[in-house]
């Protein structure tokens, strides 16, 4: 971990489980390990992101971050203060240094407010601004994220994708957080739209000094806007380290066989395609060991009994990985 | 919209004589006739037979069925609803005029007071899904939707309003009424119309909050229901705001189909309590074969059903502005 002085989002062993809940007494029979044990920090004005396949729990740990979705277990840490022991009035508070960019720019908008009730409703909420004051930071904020004054009034159904997510980009900057969770923030959107957004989205962290975590399943794009990468496999982080080293010396089976998936724009280049079998186990019912170990080649008895946690690799390069035979393959 | 207002109403008239037609075909093949009703009493057979035989040709019953109803529709295009064939012959417009405030009053009493118990009930409910209050809410409220209000109807008027004599259940007001002071008018009157009030409302209550639940249930799982809580929003800011509107849309739908409940009231429950409105002037309409009072209200109400439902369709635009009818 990176013990910089400026952290500013502190994840500690963080879990968040969802009840299985069955039969006429709706009895909890079990349950959804979304998030099992999970610990990060990202230093302030960095982009950390978060990779790995639907359903491993990445969304699950954005949303828990910002308590929009209750935790089991651990804590977070936002500049020290600790997000899930405040009371709800100071959380209201927090909320405005924390945002979030959610995936889906279809749902995320109430169908029922125009532009500038959906971006300047935290403003009033927070009261921060009203009346002209607030219709000028509105619109200055339209501007900033590519829209123009006009939309001020129009309501979402009347905008594009992408200019929705301009729209909730515009929303999360309305309080000037320092603090954004991108949530798959551009996987809904076309390609060429997506690169649009994300250098929005940096263009943004430069001038505001933006904190992000980025959370994607594409890791070209999480490539290309991160300064740390986490990879997720079942509710778990299996490796953790700047991007130029994830990405040129993947360690962990999993890590390497996602970037082997990344498609080369060089039609000379060999495929050495690394391909998984199987399917990823449901987090309601996680193997034994290394979560890992049932996909894994190099998988060996340990693996499916014991759990490698998260450790450096070679002292002192912050590179961390949970993989018990990583030394020999 | 102009356009679409008048293409709809154009639609309207179609639909209308459609309605009418059946229901005159029917209630004209049900057995007997007003001219046999009057005449029932007579007790010479002969006398009998000869004033049936005036009374069929003095109502133009004697002609055939397509050109009664081809002169019916020619009246009511020029709104004349004709003259009653009941043994009181006055026009069906006056005798549906003094039916109409019991009637309408009643209905629009229960629709405020099942809104105002069924909204609350229903939000808190859903915002509470699978708390106590959520079943113990669902349990009842199914109980109640389940009894038939005729069923509700026989208890309460034996125990409450004979039993125990502590509420009248016979008409609107009592007979000494007009000699009440203003006072004891208006407590005369909420004492007739608490029983009826109550049978009326409770299944449309349960109904509402059910239905009130189900929608907002629907809505508090979207998506922009979290992007408010991550605004920082207020619990409750968040499921009035931003939640109970966006469930308001199918409420509209419901209320448009509420307007010719609101005139048609109900037939049993104005017979079972001498109430002076219109289910009862229906129910007795029938009985006598009345034919012009027949058709004049099954007509009102099938206009009602079209306009109530032109008139919700019409709100939509001003509950959702993804609706526009330009």
């Amino acid at each position: 971990m990176p013990t910089d002085n400026n952290i500013l989002v502190e994840v500690n062993d963080l879990k968040t489980h969802f009840p299985i809940k069955r039969g006429l007494f709706r009895k909890t029979v079990g349950q959804v390990r979304a998030v099992d044990g999970v610990s990060f920090n990202i230093p302030a004005g960095q982009t950390l992101g978060l990779v790995g396949e639907s359903g491993c729990g990445k969304t699950t740990i954005g949303r828990t971050i910002l308590r929009l979705i209750p935790h089991t277990e651990g804590s977070v840490k936002f500049e020290g203060h600790d997000v899930f022991s405040l009371p709800s009035a100071s959380m209201q508070k927090l909320r405005s240094q924390m945002q979030i960019i959610f995936q889906d720019p279809y749902g995320s908008l109430n169908p029922r407010m125009t532009v500038a009730n959906i971006v300047g409703e935290a403003l009033t909420v927070h009261g921060i601004a009203r009346g002209r004051e607030r219709r000028k930071i509105v619109s200055d904020l339209l501007v900033k994220v590519g829209l123009s004054r006009h939309h001020a009034s129009r309501y979402p159904h009347e905008f594009s994708g992408g200019q929705r997510q301009r729209i909730g980009i515009a929303r999360a900057l309305a309080l000037n957080p320092k603090f954004i969770v991108c949530d798959e923030a551009v996987s809904a959107l076309d390609v060429s739209i997506q690169s649009q957004i994300i250098n929005l989205l940096e263009d943004l962290q430069q001038e505001f000094g933006l904190t992000y975590l980025f959370i994607a399943h594409d890791l070209a794009v999480v490539e290309h806007i991160s300064d740390i990468v986490a990879v997720m496999y079942l509710g778990r982080i299996v490796e953790y380290a700047d991007r130029k080293t994830l990405y040129e010396n993947p360690m962990h089976p999993y890590t390497k066989a996602l970037i082997s998936a990344i498609p080369q724009p060089d039609p000379t280049r060999k495929s050495t395609r690394m391909v998984l079998q199987g399917e990823v186990p449901s987090p309601a019912n996680p193997p034994a060991g290394c979560h890992f170990h049932p996909r894994c080649p190099f998988a060996e008895q340990q693996c499916s009994q014991q759990t490698q946690l998260l450790k450096e690799k070679n002292p002192g390069t912050n590179h961390l990985v949970a993989c018990w035979k990583c030394k020999d393959i | 919209m102009i356009n679409y207002i008048i293409r709809r109403l154009l639609l309207v008239i179609p639909t209308l004589v459609g309605i009418t037609l059946v229901t005159f075909v029917i209630v004209n093949l049900a057995p007997g006739d007003p001219a046999q009703f009057q005449s029932q009493g007579i007790m010479d057979p002969e006398v009998s037979i000869r004033i049936h035989e005036q009374l069929r040709e003095y109502y133009g019953l004697d002609k055939p069925i397509h050109v009664r109803y081809a002169k019916w529709l020619g009246k009511i295009a020029r709104l004349d609803f004709g003259t009653s064939m009941s043994s009181d012959q006055r026009p069906v417009i006056d005798k549906i005029k003094e039916r109409l405030w019991p009637t309408m009053s009643l209905a629009i009493l229960s629709l405020l007071i099942s809104l105002i118990i069924s909204i609350p009930i229903g939000i808190y409910a859903a915002v509470r899904q699978n708390r106590l209050f959520d079943r113990l809410s669902s349990t009842i409220l199914y109980a109640l939707y389940s009894i038939p209000s005729y069923v509700m109807a026989v208890p309460l008027i034996l125990l409450i309003a004979i039993h125990w004599d502590l509420l009248p259940f016979q008409g609107m007001t009592s007979d000494n009424y007009d000699q009440l002071t203003n006072l004891g008018k208006a407590a005369d009157l909420v004492k007739h119309y608490t029983l009826i009030t109550f049978c009326f409302t409770y299944g449309t209550l349960a109904y509402y909050s059910r239905f009130i639940r189900q929608n907002m249930l629907e809505v508090l799982r979207q998506d922009y229901v979290r992007t408010a809580r991550a605004k920082g929003l207020t619990e409750s800011n968040v499921v009035m705001r931003h939640a109970f509107r966006n469930s308001l849309m199918p409420v509209v739908t419901l209320l448009g189909m509420m307007l010719p409940a609101i005139i048609g009231g109900s037939v049993i429950l104005e017979v079972m309590f001498n109430w002076p409105g219109l289910g009862r002037l229906f129910f007795e309409s029938m009985m006598s074969r009345d034919y012009p009072t027949i058709m004049a209200l099954s007509f009102i109400t099938a206009c009602l059903v079209l306009v109530g439902t032109l008139l919700a369709d019409l709100s939509y635009p001003f509950v959702d502005p993804r609706v526009s009818y330009d």
